[in-house]
Parts: C-alpha cells; sequence; structure tokens
C-alpha cells in the first residue's frame, strides 16, 4: 500500500499481491480458505493420532507386557494382507504429510496476517472473545513441534534416551520419565497440546464450514472435552513415572 | 422565463406509456459513445448509476462519501410503498396516486405522481430480484405494514433498516457496473461547480476531499441526486454531511429552485437533551402502528407515566382524528404535539415531548411480536435516552426530517437547464407540500431505476457524433478558479468562530422563525437575520489547516456557506407563500379548528425561483398546477 | 462528568503519529461519543489546534462511517453499538480513554482516526451482487422466501461496512464482513445461480487486503450489528464446496 493510494482514499493495489495459478488445486491451496480447510482436515487426522495413541499408551498401567504386545501389535498390522510393518509406515508416512502440511499453512498464514497488520495497535487491547488458546495456536504450535522431535529422539529413535532399548518400549518409558526434567517437559508439552486442542477442536468445525445452530454449542463441549482428555491422560504417564507409582 | 413542465398529453393513465414510446431512443451501439455524470449514490443517484451502466452509457459517478453505500438513503428506517394490493385492501394504481397527491396537499403534480405510483410496482419487484430481505410472511410471501396517511397496507420493509437494504441494493448493482467498467467511481469527491456552456450542462467540477485536488468531469449529462437540504435547520434527523451544496452551486448557475418553504416536520423523533446535540434521531413512522400517542391531562402532572390512570391521560390524535387516529400524516401529527407542548403539557424533563406508548400494543401482542417489528428501533431509543421503551412510554418531539422543495425539473425529470438531471430528494416533484411516509425511497428509486433511463435518451439521441465539451474548454477552467477561489476566501477569513457555531446560529434561525408555524413577523425577522449572520461568517469563521489535505472544517464551511445562502430563499419562499399547505405553516391562515388552510385560487402553483446574486431579490417563475383526477379538497382526516 | 482523552493524531498516511491528551472536564453524560468529540474539536479550534480528523455522518448507527478504536475495543465497550451511539454514560466518570484509528494493512489511515476502507467496496465488486438487470424482474411474490431464511439473510445484511470486525481481529482478517456480505446474498433462492462463483470472487479479493481468520471470534464481539461467526462458517464451507462443485449441473436441482 503506497501512501498515493491512502491520499485518494481509493484503495486498488492489494496487501497481497500475485496472481492467483490458473490450476484449480494451487488456487485453492493459495487461498487462506483453502488453507485452513486443509489445516482442518490435518488438525482432524492429527487429533485422531494423538487420541489413539493415548488410548494405546494407557497400557502403561497395565504392565510392560501388554504394551510390548501392542507395540508389536501395530508392527504387525495390516498382515498378511500386507506385509509386516507396511501399513505402519503407510500410516507413518500420513502422518508426517499431514504434520508437515499443517505447519506449512500455519507458517504460511502466520506470514499472511503479519502483513495484514504491519502496524500494531499503540495501545493495550481488550479482548472480549480471542481467548488464550486462540491467541496462542502459533506457539503451542512450535512447541508441540518442537517436543514431537525431542520424543522421537526420546522414544523412536532412541538417540536422546542413553538406557534406550529397541523393542522395549515399556522401560524405555519408564527409564525416560524416571528423569524429572524429561517429565517435565513432557508434561509441559502435553499442557500445551491441550490448550492447541482446545481452540482447534473447536476451530476446525468453523473452517470446515460444520455450523449449524442445532449442534453448535456441542462443538465447544466436544473441544473442551477432547482437550481435557488428551491433556489428564497424556500427563498422567510422566506424573505417575516421576512420583514412582508406575515402576 | 417559461417553465413548459413537458406533460405529455393524453389521459392520465396512459401519459407514461405513450411518453416513452414518443421519446428518442438511442441505439445499444452508440450508447457507449455517450458520457453521463452522476452526482451523488445514494437510491436516486446509485440505481440511476446502476441502470445506465446496464444500458450501456459511460457513467461517471461521484460522491464525497467514502463509499456509495453511506448515502443517506441508508437511515431510513420505515419502509417503501408500492400499489401491489397483495393485502386485498382496496389498493390501485389510482389510491396511491390519490392519497400522494391528497397527502401532497395539492401543491404536487399530477402527471409525475401518476407515474409514480405506477412504478411503484416494478420497484418491489426490482428490488426484490436483487436480493433485498424484505420481511416475509411464514408461507413465504412478502408482508406489508401501514403507514401514515393511509388506510390501506402498502408499505413494504425490512425489519427497521428498508433503507439500508434497498440502498444495499442499488448500490451492489453498481458495484457490478463498476467491475465492468461501465462506471466510473469516484469516491470523497465533492461537486462544487456546474458547468453550463451555450446553455447546456456539460460537467462539473469537484474537490477531492483528501488531497484537496480541484477537478473537472465532462459529460453530455449531468445527473444530480445529491439529497435533501434539512440540515439547513442544524438540527434534523439527516446525516451530517447532508447539505445543499450541488444543488445550490446548480442554481447559481441557472438552475431553478422550486418550494424551498415545503419543508416536512417528522412527528416521531427523539427530542433533544442539551445544547452539544448534534443531530436528533428519528424513530420511524412505523411505530404509530402500535403506538399510542398521548400527554397528561394536566400540564403540571409530575407522576411517572405507568402512574397516570387512563382517565388522566389526553389520546389527542385519537381524539381530534377519530378515522385515522395516530396515523395521520405527518404534518397533522407534528403540529398536533407542538400545540401540546406549546400549551404547557409536554413530558420529559424540559418539557420537550409527548408520550409514544406501547403498553397496550405489547399486551395485545405479546412482547415477543413486538421484538420482530421494533426491536433495533427500541435498542436504539434506549442507546440514546437511557430509557427502556417496553417499560415506559418513549418521548418524542417533532424534527425536521425531509425537503419536499429541490431544483425544478419537467415531467423527464430535466431542470430548466439543458441536460442537467435532478433525482430523489434534491428535485421539487412528486410530493408536494408534504411527503407522505414511505414514499421517498418510492421516489428515488423510481427516478433512477426506471424514469431517468426512459428519458435521458430523448435528450442525448440528437447530441450523437457531437463529443462532450472537453475539460480544457474555459467554461470548465473558470469554474475551477471559482471553486478555488471560494477555498482560499474561506482559508484567509482567519476569524474567530467555528464553522459549527454559524450552523448552529443559522439553525436557531430557521426552526424559530421558519419551522412548524412560520408568521409574517418571523419569517421578515429572519429575512433580516440571515444576511447579517452570512456577513458575519465571512468576516469571522475560523478554519485551522490548508485546502490541500483532508480538512473536514474546509468541507463543511463551504457547506453552511450556502446554507447561508439558501436559508435565506427559503424563507422568502415562505414568506411569498401566503397560504398554509402541508409542511408549511403560516399562522395568519389557518381553519377555526387549527388546520392549515389552503388558498388555492392563489397558490396552486409550484414557485421557482431563479437566482439574481448574492443579496439580491430573486425572481419567481410560476408553473401553474391544476388538478383534473383529484377533485381539490380540504384535507381532512377526521 | 469529567473524562481525559487520549487521542491518535497523525497528520498523513505516511507522517509519524503519536498520542495526544486531552483533558474534558464537565461534559454531560447525555452526550454521545462522536459529540465528545464535537466539544474536542471546538476546544482544539480555540487554542489554535488543528480539529481531530474522524469519519461520521448518520450518528445512528446505521451508515457504518465512524470508527475508533476505543480502550483496545472496537467502537468501544457497549456491545453492539456503533461509536456514534455510545454515550458518555456507558463510560466511567474520571477515567482516561485511549483512542486510535482502526490499524489494518487493508484500511491505510488517512489523517487522524480516519481511514480508507474502500478495499470493502473491491470485495463487492467483485461478487457481491445478484445480477439482476433493471426491468427483467419478474412479479416479486413469484419467488417464495421463507421466513427463517428471509431472516437469517437479513440478519447478515444488517452489516453496516464498518470495518470493526478487521480492526478487533488479532489477524487483521475481513471474514466477518465477507461472510456477511456474501450470506446475504446466498442465503436467498435470487442468490442461488451465482452462488458459488460468488464465493470465490470475494474469497480471493478480500484475501488481497486482509489476513486470514483463524476463528477468533472477536469480530463478533466487535460487530455493531452483532453479526454471528455462523455465517463465516458458512462462507468457509461454500468456498470449499465451490473447488468440488460441477456447476455444470447446478440447473439440475430446483
Ligand atoms: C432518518 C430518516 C428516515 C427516513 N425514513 C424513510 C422511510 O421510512 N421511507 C421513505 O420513503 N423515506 C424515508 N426517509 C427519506 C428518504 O430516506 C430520503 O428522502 C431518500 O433516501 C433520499 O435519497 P436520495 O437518493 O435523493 O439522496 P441521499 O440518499 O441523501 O443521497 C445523496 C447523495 O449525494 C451525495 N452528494 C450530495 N452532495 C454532493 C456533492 N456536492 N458532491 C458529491 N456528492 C454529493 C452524497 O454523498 C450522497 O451519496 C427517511 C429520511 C431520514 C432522514
Ligand atoms: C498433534 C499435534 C497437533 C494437533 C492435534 C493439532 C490440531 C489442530 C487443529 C484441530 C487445528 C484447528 C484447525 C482449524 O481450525 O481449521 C489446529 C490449528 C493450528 N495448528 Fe495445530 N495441531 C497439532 C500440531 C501443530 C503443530 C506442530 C503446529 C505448528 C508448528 C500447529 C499449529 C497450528 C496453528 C498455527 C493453527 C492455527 C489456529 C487455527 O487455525 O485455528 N499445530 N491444530
Ligand atoms: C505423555 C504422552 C506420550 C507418551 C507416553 C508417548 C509414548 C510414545 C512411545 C512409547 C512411542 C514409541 C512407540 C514405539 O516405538 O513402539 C511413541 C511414538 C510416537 N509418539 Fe508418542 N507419546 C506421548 C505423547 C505423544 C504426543 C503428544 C505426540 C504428538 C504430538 C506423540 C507422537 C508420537 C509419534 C509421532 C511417535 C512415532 C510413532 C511411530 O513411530 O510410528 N506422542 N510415543
Ligand atoms: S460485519 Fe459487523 S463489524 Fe464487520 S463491517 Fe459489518 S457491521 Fe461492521
Ligand atoms: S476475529 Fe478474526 S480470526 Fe476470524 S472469527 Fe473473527 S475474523
Ligand atoms: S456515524 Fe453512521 S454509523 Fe456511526
Amino acid at each position: 500500500m503506497t501512501a498515493t493510494q491512502a491520499n485518494t482514499g481509493q484503495h486498488r493495489q492489494p496487501v497481497h499481491p500475485g496472481t492467483p495459478p490458473a490450476h484449480p488445486v494451487l488456487r485453492f491451496w493459495r487461498s487462506a480458505v483453502g488453507k485452513k480447510w486443509i489445516m482442518a482436515v490435518t488438525g482432524i487426522m492429527l487429533l485422531g493420532f494423538v487420541f489413539a495413541h493415548m488410548v494405546g499408551n494407557l497400557k502403561i498401567y497395565l504392565g510392560a507386557g501388554p504394551l510390548n504386545t501392542y507395540a508389536e501389535w501395530l508392527r504387525n498390522l495390516g498382515e498378511p494382507a500386507l506385509p509386516r510393518t507396511v501399513l505402519l509406515w503407510i500410516m507413518r508416512i500420513g502422518l508426517i504429510g499431514a504434520f508437515f502440511l499443517h505447519i506449512v499453512s500455519a507458517a504460511q498464514l502466520t506470514r499472511m496476517n503479519q502483513r495484514a497488520r504491519p502496524s500494531k495497535y499503540q495501545s493495550p487491547r481488550d479482548y472480549a472473545a480471542a481467548s488464550f488458546a486462540s491467541r496462542t495456536m502459533r506457539w503451542t504450535g512450535v512447541i508441540v513441534g518442537l517436543y514431537l522431535i525431542f520424543h522421537l529422539m526420546d522414544l523412536t529413535w532412541g538417540n536422546a534416551n542413553p538406557r534406550y532399548v529397541r523393542g522395549d518400549t515399556y522401560e524405555n518409558v519408564i527409564h525416560s520419565f524416571k528423569r524429572v526434567p524429561v517429565a517435565i517437559v513432557y508434561i509441559l508439552a502435553n499442557i500445551a497440546l491441550a490448550i492447541h486442542i482446545f481452540h482447534g477442536a473447536w476451530s476446525m468445525f468453523q473452517s470446515l464450514g460444520l455450523n449449524n445452530p442445532k449442534w453448535n454449542r456441542a462443538r465447544r463441549t466436544f473441544a473442551m472435552g477432547f482437550a481435557t482428555l488428551i491433556g489428564v491422560v497424556n500427563i498422567s504417564f510422566p506424573l505417575m513415572v516421576v512420583t514412582g507409582v508406575v515402576k | 422565463m417559461k417553465l413548459d413542465s413537458h406533460v405529455p398529453e393524453g389521459p392520465i393513465a396512459d401519459k407514461w406509456d405513450n411518453h416513452k414510446f414518443d421519446v428518442k431512443l438511442v441505439n445499444p451501439a452508440n450508447k457507449r459513445k455517450f458520457h453521463v455524470l452522476v452526482v451523488g449514490s445514494g437510491l436516486a443517484g446509485a440505481s440511476a448509476a446502476a441502470t445506465l451502466g446496464e444500458l450501456g452509457y459511460q457513467v461517471t459517478m461521484l460522491t464525497f462519501h467514502d463509499s456509495p453505500r453511506r448515502a443517506h438513503s441508508i437511515a431510513a428506517q420505515g419502509g417503501i410503498n408500492a400499489a401491489k394490493n397483495y393485502r386485498n385492501d382496496g389498493d390501485s394504481v389510482q389510491r396511491l396516486f390519490y392519497d400522494t397527491v391528497k397527502g401532497g396537499d395539492f401543491r404536487a403534480r399530477e402527471a409525475n405522481v401518476y407515474r409514480l405510483a405506477q412504478v411503484s410496482v416494478n420497484i418491489i419487484d426490482q428490488c426484490v430480484a436483487q436480493g433485498v430481505p424484505f420481511a416475509r410472511e411464514y408461507g413465504g410471501l412478502l408482508d406489508n405494514r401501514s403507514f401514515g396517511g393511509a388506510q390501506v397496507s402498502r408499505t413494504f420493509y425490512a425489519r427497521g433498516q428498508t433503507g439500508q437494504q434497498l440502498l444495499l441494493g442499488a448500490y451492489q448493482a453498481l458495484a457490478r457496473q463498476v467491475h465492468l467498467g461501465n462506471v466510473d467511481l469516484h469516491t470523497r469527491t465533492e461537486m462544487l461547480d456546474l458547468v453550463v456552456k451555450d446553455g447546456r450542462a456539460c460537467g462539473v467540477v469537484a474537490r477531492h476531499l483528501i488531497t484537496g485536488q480541484v477537478k473537472s468531469f465532462a459529460g453530455h449529462a449531468v445527473v444530480l441526486a445529491t439529497g435533501g437540504y434539512g440540515n439547513v435547520f442544524y438540527l434534523s434527523t439527516n446525516a451530517m454531511a447532508s447539505n445543499v451544496t450541488a444543488a445550490w452551486r446548480a442554481h447559481k448557475r441557472g438552475a431553478l429552485m422550486a418550494n424551498p418553504c415545503f419543508t416536512q416536520i417528522h412527528p416521531t423523533c427523539i427530542p433533544a437533551s442539551d445544547d452539544f446535540q448534534s443531530k436528533l434521531t428519528l424513530m420511524s413512522e412505523s411505530l404509530r402502528n402500535d403506538g399510542r400517542i398521548w400527554v397528561p391531562e394536566s400540564g403540571t402532572d409530575t407522576r411517572s407515566p405507568d402512574q397516570i390512570p387512563e382517565s388522566e391521560r389526553d389520546y389527542y390524535l385519537e381524539r381530534r382524528y377519530p378515522t385515522f387516529g395516530n396515523l395521520v400524516p405527518r404534518d397533522v401529527a407534528s403540529r398536533a404535539s407542538k400545540r401540546e407542548v406549546d400549551e404547557g403539557r409536554g413530558v420529559g424533563p424540559i418539557k420537550n415531548g409527548v408520550y409514544l406508548d406501547f403498553g397496550e400494543a405489547i399486551n395485545r401482542l405479546g412482547r415477543h411480536t413486538m421484538e420482530e417489528r421494533y426491536d433495533n428501533l427500541f435498542q436504539m431509543y434506549e442507546r440514546i435516552t437511557g430509557d427502556d421503551p417496553y417499560k415506559v412510554p418513549m418521548r418524542i418531539y417533532p424534527a425536521v426530517h425531509y425537503t419536499m422543495g429541490g431544483l425544478w425539473v419537467d415531467y423527464n425529470l430535466m431542470s430548466n437547464v439543458a441536460g442537467l438531471y435532478v433525482l430523489g430528494e434534491a428535485n421539487f416533484s412528486d410530493h408536494g407540500a408534504n411527503r407522505l411516509g414511505a414514499s421517498a425511497l418510492m421516489q428515488g428509486l423510481a427516478d433512477g431505476y426506471f424514469v431517468l433511463p426512459a428519458t435521458i435518451n430523448d435528450y442525448l439521441a440528437p447530441l450523437l457524433g457531437s463529443p462532450a465539451v472537453g475539460t480544457d474548454d474555459p467554461a470548465f477552467k473558470a469554474a475551477e478558479s471559482n471553486v478555488a477561489d471560494q477555498t482560499n476566501r474561506m482559508l484567509s477569513v482567519k476569524g474567530t468562530k467555528s464553522v459549527d457555531h454559524f450552523h448552529r446560529e443559522l439553525g436557531k434561525i430557521m426552526w424559530n422563525d421558519c419551522g412548524m408555524a412560520r408568521s409574517a413577523e418571523t419569517l421578515d425577522n429572519a429575512l433580516s437575520a440571515i444576511p447579517a449572520l452570512r456577513d458575519e461568517f465571512w468576516t469571522d469563521v475560523k478554519i485551522l489547516g490548508d485546502g490541500e489535505s483532508f480538512n473536514q472544517s474546509l468541507e463543511k464551511a463551504g457547506r453552511v456557506a450556502d446554507f447561508l445562502e439558501f436559508g435565506e430563499l427559503l424563507v422568502r419562499d415562505a414568506r411569498d407563500r401566503e397560504e398554509s399547505c402541508g409542511g408549511h405553516f403560516r399562522v395568519e391562515h389557518q381553519t377555526e379548528d387549527g388546520e392549515a388552510l389552503r388558498d388555492d385560487d392563489n397558490f396552486a402553483y409550484a414557485a421557482a425561483w431563479e437566482w439574481k446574486g448574492v443579496g439580491e431579490q430573486p425572481e419567481v417563475h410560476k408553473e401553474p398546477l391544476t388538478f383534473d383526477n383529484v377533485h381539490l379538497a380540504q384535507r381532512s382526516y377526521k | 462528568m469529567d473524562l481525559t482523552l487520549r487521542v491518535w493524531r497523525q497528520a498523513g498516511p505516511d507522517s509519524p503519529g503519536r498520542f495526544e491528551t486531552y483533558a474534558m472536564p464537565g461534559v454531560s453524560e447525555d452526550m454521545s461519543f462522536l459529540e465528545l468529540f464535537d466539544v474536542l474539536n471546538e476546544q482544539l479550534l480555540a487554542d489554535n489546534e488543528e480539529p481531530v480528523a474522524f469519519d461520521h455522518d448518520c450518528r445512528e448507527g446505521i451508515c457504518g462511517s465512524c470508527a475508533m478504536m476505543i480502550d483496545g475495543r472496537a467502537h468501544g465497550p457497549e456491545k453492539g453499538t456503533a461509536t456514534c451511539q455510545l454515550h458518555l454514560r456507558k463510560l466511567k466518570n474520571g477515567s482516561v480513554i485511549t483512542v486510535e484509528p482502526w490499524r489494518s494493512a487493508g484500511f491505510p489511515i488517512i489523517k487522524d482516526l480516519a481511514v480508507d476502507r474502500s478495499a470493502f467496496d473491491r470485495i463487492v465488486e467483485s461478487g457481491g451482487f445478484i445480477t439482476a438487470p433493471t426491468g427483467a424482474a419478474r412479479d416479486a411474490n413469484e419467488i417464495l422466501v421463507p421466513k427463517e431464511a428471509s431472516d437469517a439473510a437479513m440478519d447478515a445484511a444488517a452489516c453496516i461496512g464498518c470495518g470493526a470486525c478487521v480492526a478487533a481481529c488479532p489477524n487483521s482478517a475481513a471474514q466477518l464482513f465477507t461472510a456477511a456480505k456474501y450470506s446475504h446474498l446466498s442465503l436467498l433462492p435470487q442468490g442461488q445461480p451465482e452462488r458459488y462463483t460468488r464465493v470465490v470472487a470475494m474469497v480471493e479479493e478480500m484475501e488481497k487486503y486482509f489476513g486470514s481468520c483463524t476463528n477468533h471470534g472477536e469480530c463478533e464481539q466487535a460487530c455493531p450489528k452483532e453479526i454471528s461467526i455462523d455465517f463465516i462458517a458458512m462462507l468457509n464451507r461454500d468456498f470449499v464446496k465451490a473447488q468440488f462443485k460441477n456447476t455444470r449441473l447446478s440447473g439440475q436441482r430446483a
């Protein structure tokens, strides 16, 4: 926006310039509404994963046997139709793709929003609706992302876990969480995740256009419930280990 | 000068159809060769520009607003009339025509009014097609309500925001034409002069309100749709920026100003509360459908309204006008309120209002129905006054609202200056001495969608092949320097008083001496007070800043300067018209029971004034009005 | 009552701006917020200081001209109320009130509190209309519109184009305005033929000037017409649907 346009009060130059690409898919991807739809769809995949992962992890409370059996079961999933670990890899690739699209969209939209308000308000804002969760999505997202890398190094690749033993999932978890700083990282990250989900699991309905006045209240309840469930259960693992309840 | 109204021959019902057949046409391919300037983006201007653009003309639209959608038409609340007879209650084109002529107290041109009634039907169709969300019934059909001055329900409405929705419809049609490149839109651009060459209007000179740049626009024809001049009274229900400037500058270039003294006072406005009050807010007339107007019988009654028993309330409209009751026309209702307040029975802290009470309707219809009908108005009232009308009656008082007078136009809506068309509230045409509720929106849209697009070709067709006068023509240069001069002159006064001060002072003169009731004495008083105030303005106005930037005081100063000249003409017209009719009430001319007393023998004409210079006596030209289809009769709403 | 105003003053689009503090003693609580500025401007004029520039016109909450960020809230603290309709009785006696212009790249500052909102017009021009050339309309009652649908369309159509939604949105998104304009037309039977081209055109134009919606819901709170973010969901859904729609088949269902 140049000064001349503001001078004449005839805004004709876009703040976000460029011509839309011809191909409909690219055009959809270029638009913020499109990206938000993709974020919502990938968000649902991520929510599904986090939920399933949480349910699986609950086996920690049943002891080493069941958890390890479950981990092994995952690797065998899809057999005999597919060779061992193939379905797991397909799911992993889907998950990686979802994370990738989710994060790239988030980054691009953040850039767009920054350009849309180059000079900030010079006095404090008084928000009436925008919640702490909605205003910190970027940060809670980044925290979850960084946590994820650490988490993989810790429990999947083992390079952040000196006592890592491939295949012995239960012991890996216990040894990891016994370290107080690691437990704290897990707790904080899962709080961030719960906050992220608190807004995200409501917001995705809006982004997808799933709106019906008859059901709108239920969306909030769902998001609240989902966030609480994931938060409480996930935090319980490191908490139980670090306090010695689970050994 | 002879005023020729160009009313077509033939029976009144056939005039418009015959005329449409008789006018010259411009063939579709040639329309692009004509350039039309439209000033003003209210209902009249936006609908005209959109329609001309659709037809293929090249249109340039100017408005001083930052967006066409902000034009003052946006504020109209109550509704728009149309002779659809969807209620099967005896409505017809003939009846709408009759009601409008009678409501206008027999000072309108019959042929125009008949056409208006005919076209009203098409307006509703057009607006619905554009997506105007008029109120509906459960079966999906359009709903109607009734309005003052009519005994049928013919008013279409969109909650309390009818004007907004109609304007958005026209604005959207206009936006489409802008997108297609048929209309070139210039916002924040104020027309400050009309350019006339060889007797033809050929362009305007405008100032860009942000850059201060003075720029000329040329066209084959100029259309003014610049709204009414109610703000000459300072306090009115008009938007703050509504003004007479465009019309007045055209007047100074030769266009005649007709019937300026016909101003309408609206009975249901929120009374002023203090000196800082910048405008008055209208409470829609539709409220009179369900609200009952009363004052305590005794002027010394200090009880709160709910403590006053029925027997000590005076429902004075129902008492005096049993047939129409609370729905008498505006001028009648306004004067009745004035009478109560003048006689000391006013209510409120400064006893300057009367009650408009919904208690009975709420009991009868339930709160829910009332919310459906009026909630936004009730909320608006509560915001302004702090009182809740669901619990306490509203306090209302009349305020200036609409101006029937305006630039003189013929049947084609062309002024006496060739090529200068005037639409909407800016012209004088269809409402005579008093406008009925819900008829201004109808007229603005009739003019813009249907009348002008059908008549302008008659003027343009013979001009085919002759290019528009260029903006480098001396006539344009002269107008440009005229505009620049005035700006500099105002800036160079460097006096001590603000522009608003002069506006407020003018308003006081106008309201006190030429308001709801006028007499020779008060008018003579105004005729000496206004020129004095004008002189003071030109020696003592204080405007800071310069002319090359966004300077709102400077903008306003130009408008007030024009009001200071125009106000004088308004008063002079009121002085000249030795009768009472419609909104013009001369205390010398009233019936025994205090109603307006017309003098049809001497004043059945439109007074069209010709400019002769500042402070000079203008010359009046008279267009006689004949009534062949509606019998001249004393209005009675008893 | 006594108030103190801190007002953003900025001479032009590119000039630096700053807050100026003005004492406003003894003002009436029946005044509107804009009348307070009228009084301030009279005061400034007397002191040979340039009056504060601000847009306003109808002063009854319908034209959408007025636009002030009042103590961090677009249009101030009262819900469902435009700046011009905010009366001083809603403010605390003795308080210091900070007033800023709308801030958004899509709304460049013109001067002081006045901003250029013409980007909204560009959005409407891109598709916010129903193509219905004058004279071609059929009888109004031939189109039946269920009352609920008509009421919903009216809820959306009530938008006054003030820009508070953009101003309030942490992302400077114009989703509520665009959704309101879009939904008004697309909820009605008359708006169906152009529905999917309209949504794509309006969204693409909107995104040229404004940020993206991440569903903060702040816009709805600031909106003087209390327009619901339900309409944003409708806009989003139709935009996505438009990608999958084979519009050649759109004549198949009545
Ligand atoms: C509060 C209120 C409620 C009303 N309610 C009703 C109702 O319920 N029913 C009804 O029928 N009528 C109603 N009316 C009357 C009706 O709204 C107006 O008469 C009508 O809208 C006028 O339309 P218009 O197009 O002639 O002018 P306006 O809408 O006033 O438009 C004038 C346009 O001209 C432009 N303009 C003016 N001067 C210049 C210039 N010098 N240079 C550039 N541009 C210029 C302005 O920017 C504006 O766009 C109401 C009026 C008021 C005040
Ligand atoms: C398991 C991990 C995650 C889950 C379950 C998740 C879930 C969601 C969901 C459901 C949404 C709402 C989408 C919408 O409204 O359309 C969302 C939005 C968002 N996510 Fe995530 N997300 C995860 C990880 C991340 C990561 C790693 C980042 C960034 C680095 C991130 C950044 C964002 C941002 C910025 C938003 C935008 C807020 C919004 O649009 O409402 N998320 N997330
Ligand atoms: C405290 C809570 C959590 C615990 C106890 C936990 C535990 C584990 C364990 C034990 C594994 C290794 C499984 C194996 O190798 O067989 C694992 C893998 C993984 N976890 Fe977690 N996890 C938790 C939270 C999360 C969260 C919140 C996320 C997402 C953001 C996440 C994402 C992953 C991923 C992506 C893998 C790799 C899966 C794969 O290899 O296919 N975990 N987790
Ligand atoms: S949606 Fe509300 S806040 Fe936004 S422009 Fe419209 S009226 Fe203003
Ligand atoms: S506040 Fe902004 S993020 Fe969306 S819901 Fe409203 S536009
Ligand atoms: S001045 Fe018109 S909405 Fe506030």
